[in-house]
């Protein structure tokens, strides 16, 4: 085995992990004073694994020359896409923290703790393995070195009963569904006799015993909770109001981002020769997950908790680009991605911005009545946010939905495209009470806190993307896209 | 004019303008708007002035590849034209109207206006499928906007209403442009309006596009939301609605539903019959019992718009041309009706009409010009209702007698209501002394009223001029729509072919046109269904 080239392939994570251990001892020997500087260190390692990728990413990438380690670890081109949004998720989560954690909402503690960028980091190494993986042994080890930093980003605010809450529910479901997903793929090797996504693919042709569908089901089910499709939803609203908000941002974005690429590539590489099995499954998934996440927000008071609604229901739209199961639907399923990733990025960007004098954040309807009075830089930006999130031409969200209906409408399922097309409206109806409480009641909470110049960036930023102007991203978006699931499918 | 891209232009002026507005004070954002809108206009005057008639079909083509999944492609027929000439029309006299009565956010207010146009021409000059209903569906951000921040009391009830219905509408019509665009490879407008779809399908995709258009006419029983929408929203966004907004719905069909589902179209004229019938009858009876004077109005434009779609199913050169001039003269004629109850509500701040009355004594320019508009839109002749209602009434009586009589009562019930809340308002004894306090009309309100009255008098007198630009592409269409025709009851007896197009000049003959609209001679199995709804 040629160790050097395996290396050379894993360079990225090579980055990201030596710099995560050495701000560890920094770290520990530092104490919280360090934490700006640490934040600062491993966003700038984001940043290096991030440029690695880009000539992977822009001339595209596939065949046996991106196998590492006898094949435990692929780098293709759809691995290198889905890392890109992991390591700018990641990113923003860390320049949005510092200044949430110097407020009172961060309860007691004041300041970051200095373990907060280690286990960003940390978490990425995971999801790049997540999304690199191509053998069950590895994406297990992924997807739990995700997790279990997550589980303790969560937690983080020791003395907030809520974020220890949080903590705690993510962690006992988490676990929960890690070994449901570990016994589907006990199974599989079970049935298939082995591990590898090749080996299990080709383990599973012909005519599927009771027990590999079982193995299917179950490697799906615990797939479905990471990315919380309906009906493995219920932490998610929890873990989101219960979250410090910048980790929050952070698991809105980077562990969907990195749970999706792993579904599909489960769903495709494994399973590609029983599309039946599964069909029907992530069909069933994607339009629960669009009706419930669109009726469970309408009643919601907390901003968070729709936030966390809101993502349910775009994992649904997601999903749907999964079930039409071919390359045109993982191409629209990652434009979608992209999309979601800027708009999530910029809603909680704008959450973070929303506060009093001292530095409270308002997390209620109540709080922002007539924002566009007090703040309208920020009601804006949030207006194109939610139109766009309801997907409303002329505002990007609409191309995330229209790439997304138009690989379903192409593939023939057109029933199953207008009942979730239909469904689309429930969802607008909470989208559109966000602008009628920020722009037609009357200004009661007085938000006067000032925001930090990265928060205006980041805002600034994501509002831009999200704007028409973003439509000229558009054909390279696409073109990006488009390599990304070519690699997918040419292992099928 | 050769080269430059005038649609772009015309599109980039108010843009630049909203943008523009969202950051400069009131009064600035006033003389911006106001420049922004009448630039605007005088580009409109320039394509309209380099608009050849006679010539190709679609003139001042523009595409530019920028964004992937569909074109940025623009074109204009006359059609599309007209509906363009109305909406830079009205924009001025929006913003006028709005001059003193919004003091509220006028930055905003001004740019979403301003939006609002760029929309608006937008989904008229665009070419490509998906073009069109990202300009078509984008007009819900404003409109949402005007309604909620600027309307009234019960504002946010309406703004609710007016988004979700619409955009419930629309989300079906998307699924079957995907399936359309799957189908025909493209989404090229002029080419989908000459593809054959098959007959089968045609019947889902013309029911989508349907659910889509007949929230925006509205057709009864959809048209909930516009009384709503209407009365909360301010003078202006009240006079887009009605003059500009409510035609997407008709243009909609004039573009999609009829040259490419034309078989689907024969098949459902009953339905679009029966709900205009119902239409024209039901929203008259509520419009002479409304104490609210926008409501009245609102309810007139239901009534109005049944006549249009009336005319378009009516499968004959008459009911088109006569469709397109009621949609052109109800775009100016409700769109000052509305102007004329700002003009007094500015000065009551109230919408009812018991606290008003005798306004010619004291307001006798203010009611001269409400006059004019009341008769317009009961249909006096000389004026444009006449024309656009007659037209279209002549159309239907060929295809069906039954629906031309009972749409005529419209008419009748038109005058009743209209004449009614003229008496209310403007004659009789001043009853209520503030009322009767009240000035008459400023030099800014002149501005407003008299250019539309001036158009209305124009196109009742010469509807040529209007008519003109249009003719070749209604000719187009009816022979499109000729094969498809369902059998009509009128017994024309065959006589001697016409060697030229029936609404051909002299100069100009055209030979692309079938003739299947006067002869009986078109009863296939697809229009028994139309039959039935007439007899």
């Amino acid at each position: 085995m040629d160790f050097a080239a395996s290396f050379a392939l894993v360079l990225p994570e090579l980055v990201l992990t030596g710099t995560g251990l050495v701000l560890l001892l920094l770290a520990a020997w530092g104490g919280d004073k360090a934490a700006r500087q640490i934040a600062i260190a491993a966003a700038a390692a984001l940043f290096v694994a991030g440029i690695l990728i880009v000539p992977g990413l822009h001339f595209g990438t596939d065949g046996p020359a991106t196998l590492a380690f006898g094949g435990l670890f692929k780098v293709d081109s759809y691995a290198l896409f889905a890392k890109a949004l992991i390591y700018l998720s990641a990113i923003a989560a860390l320049m949005i923290a510092p200044s949430f954690f110097a407020s009172p909402s961060a309860g007691i503690e004041r300041g970051m703790r200095a373990e907060y960028p280690v286990l960003v980091l940390f978490a990425a190494v995971g999801m790049s393995l997540m999304v690199s993986a191509n053998d069950f042994m590895s994406l297990y080890l992924g997807l739990e070195l995700n997790s279990l930093s997550a589980y303790v980003l969560a937690a983080i605010l020791r003395r907030d009963t809520r974020s220890g809450e949080a903590g705690l529910k993510y962690f006992v479901l988490g676990a929960l569904a890690s070994g449901i997903l570990l016994y589907g793929m006990s199974l599989l090797y079970g049935f298939t006799g082995g591990t590898s996504f090749a080996a299990v693919r080709a383990g599973l042709t012909g005519e599927m015993g009771t027990g590999a569908l079982f193995g299917v089901i179950f490697v799906l089910s615990g797939l479905a909770f990471k990315i919380s499709a309906v009906p493995f939803h219920m932490w998610t609203p929890d873990v989101y109001e219960g979250a410090p908000t910048p980790v929050t941002a952070f698991f809105a974005t980077a562990p969907k981002v990195a749970a999706v690429a792993l579904t599909a590539r489960v769903v495709f590489e494994v399973f590609g020769g029983q599309v039946a099995a599964w069909q029907q499954i992530v069909m069933f998934m994607a339009l629960a997950s669009i009706v419930f996440g669109a009726l469970g927000a309408i009643g919601q008071e907390n901003l968070k908790r729709l936030l966390a609604y809101s993502s349910i229901n775009n994992i649904g739209f997601i999903l749907l680009g999964l079930a039409v199961a071919n390359a045109d639907g993982a191409s629209a399923m990652l434009v979608y991605l992209f999309i979601y990733v800027a708009m999530s990025i910029g809603c909680f960007v704008a959450l973070l911005m929303l506060r009093d004098e001292e530095g409270n954040l308002y997390e209620t309807f109540t709080d922002i009545r007539g924002l566009s009075v007090t703040q309208p830089a920020i009601a804006w930006a949030l207006l194109i946010f939610m139109f766009s999130l309801a997907g409303i031409p002329p505002l990007l969200g609409f191309y995330a939905k229209f790439v997304v209906f138009q690989a379903t409408i192409e593939a023939g399922l057109v029933a199953f495209g207008a009942i979730a097309i239909a469904t689309s409206v429930i969802g607008a109806f909470y989208y559109i009470k966000f602008v009628k409480v920020m722009f037609f009641d009357e200004p009661v909470g007085v938000v006067t806190g000032r925001s930090e110049a990265s928060h205006w960036t980041l805002l600034g930023l994501t509002a831009l993307i999200i704007s028409p102007l973003g439509y000229l991203l558009t054909p390279s978006l696409t073109d990006l896209a488009d390599k990304a699931a070519a690699s997918l499918f040419l292992a099928v | 004019m050769e080269g430059l891209p005038i649609l772009s232009l015309m599109m980039c002026v108010p843009l630049a303008g909203a943008a523009a507005c969202l950051f400069s004070g009131a009064a600035a954002a006033r003389w911006i708007a106001l420049g922004a809108t009448l630039v605007t206009f005088v580009l409109g005057i320039a394509l309209w002035a380099n608009y050849d008639i006679g010539g190709p079909q679609w003139q001042f083509t523009e595409r530019r590849d920028l964004f992937e999944g569909f074109e940025y492609k623009l074109g204009i027929d006359g059609i599309a034209l007209m509906l363009i000439m109305l909406s830079v029309f009205l924009m001025p006299i929006c913003i006028l109207a709005s001059w003193e009565s919004v003091t509220k956010r006028v930055g905003e207010y001004m740019a979403a206006f301003l939006f609002m146009e760029v929309l608006m021409i937008g989904t008229f000059a665009a070419q490509d499928l998906f073009l069109f209903y990202v300009f078509f569906e984008a007009g819900l951000i404003p409109m949402y906007l005007i309604i909620g921040v600027w309307g009234g009391d019960n504002r946010i009830y309406a703004s609710y209403k007016f988004f979700l219905y619409t955009l419930l509408g629309s989300v079906l019509m998307l699924i079957a442009m995907f399936w359309m665009v799957a189908e025909a490879g493209t989404s090229d407008i002029p080419t989908l309006m000459e593809y054959g779809f098959p007959a089968g399908a045609q019947t889902w995709l013309w029911l989508a596009f349907f659910a889509s258009f007949a929230v925006k006419v509205p057709m009864w029983p959809l048209h909930t939301w516009l009384p709503d929408a209407h009365v909360q929203a301010p003078t202006a966004g009240s006079v887009i609605l009605a003059g500009v907004l409510l035609k997407l719905g008709g243009y909609g069909f004039i573009r999609f539903s009829l040259p490419m589902f034309p078989e689907a179209s024969a098949q459902f004229a009953w339905l679009v019959f029966v709900l205009s019938m119902i239409a024209v009858v039901y929203t008259s009876l509520v419009a002479l019992v409304q104490a609210d004077m926008k409501k009245l109005i609102a309810y007139s434009s239901v009534a109005h718009m049944a006549i249009v779609t009336v005319g378009l199913f009516a499968f004959n050169v008459q009911g088109l041309e006569g469709a397109m001039i009621v949609m052109l003269s109800h775009g100016l004629v409700s769109g000052a009706l509305f102007l004329c109850v700002g003009v007094i509500y500015d000065r009551l701040h109230t919408r009812e009409i018991a606290r008003y009355g005798g306004l010619a004594i004291n307001m006798p320019y203010y009611a001269l010009f409400f006059l004019l508009f009341t008769m317009a839109s009961i249909g006096l002749p000389g004026t444009s209702g006449f024309v656009g209602e007659f037209l279209s009434l002549a159309g239907i009586y060929q295809t069906s007698s039954l629906v031309a009589l009972i749409s005529t009562t419209g008419i009748i019930l038109g005058a009743a209501y209209m004449l009614y809340l003229y008496r209310r308002v403007a004659f009789g004894g001043q009853t209520n002394a503030d009322a009767a306090a009240m000035p008459d009309i400023s030099a800014r309100e002149w501005i407003m009223m008299a250019p539309i009255a001036a158009a209305v008098l124009w196109m009742g007198v010469y509807p040529e001029s209007f008519l003109a630009p249009m003719r070749k592409d209604i000719a187009t269409l009816d022979a499109r729509l000729a094969a498809a025709a369902p059998a009509s009851d009128a017994r024309l007896a065959p006589g001697t072919p016409r060697a030229e197009a029936a609404n051909a000049l002299g100069h100009h003959g055209g030979g692309d046109e079938g003739t299947g609209h006067e002869g009986m001679d078109h009863s296939g199995g697809s229009t028994e269904s139309a039959k039935e709804g007439a007899h």
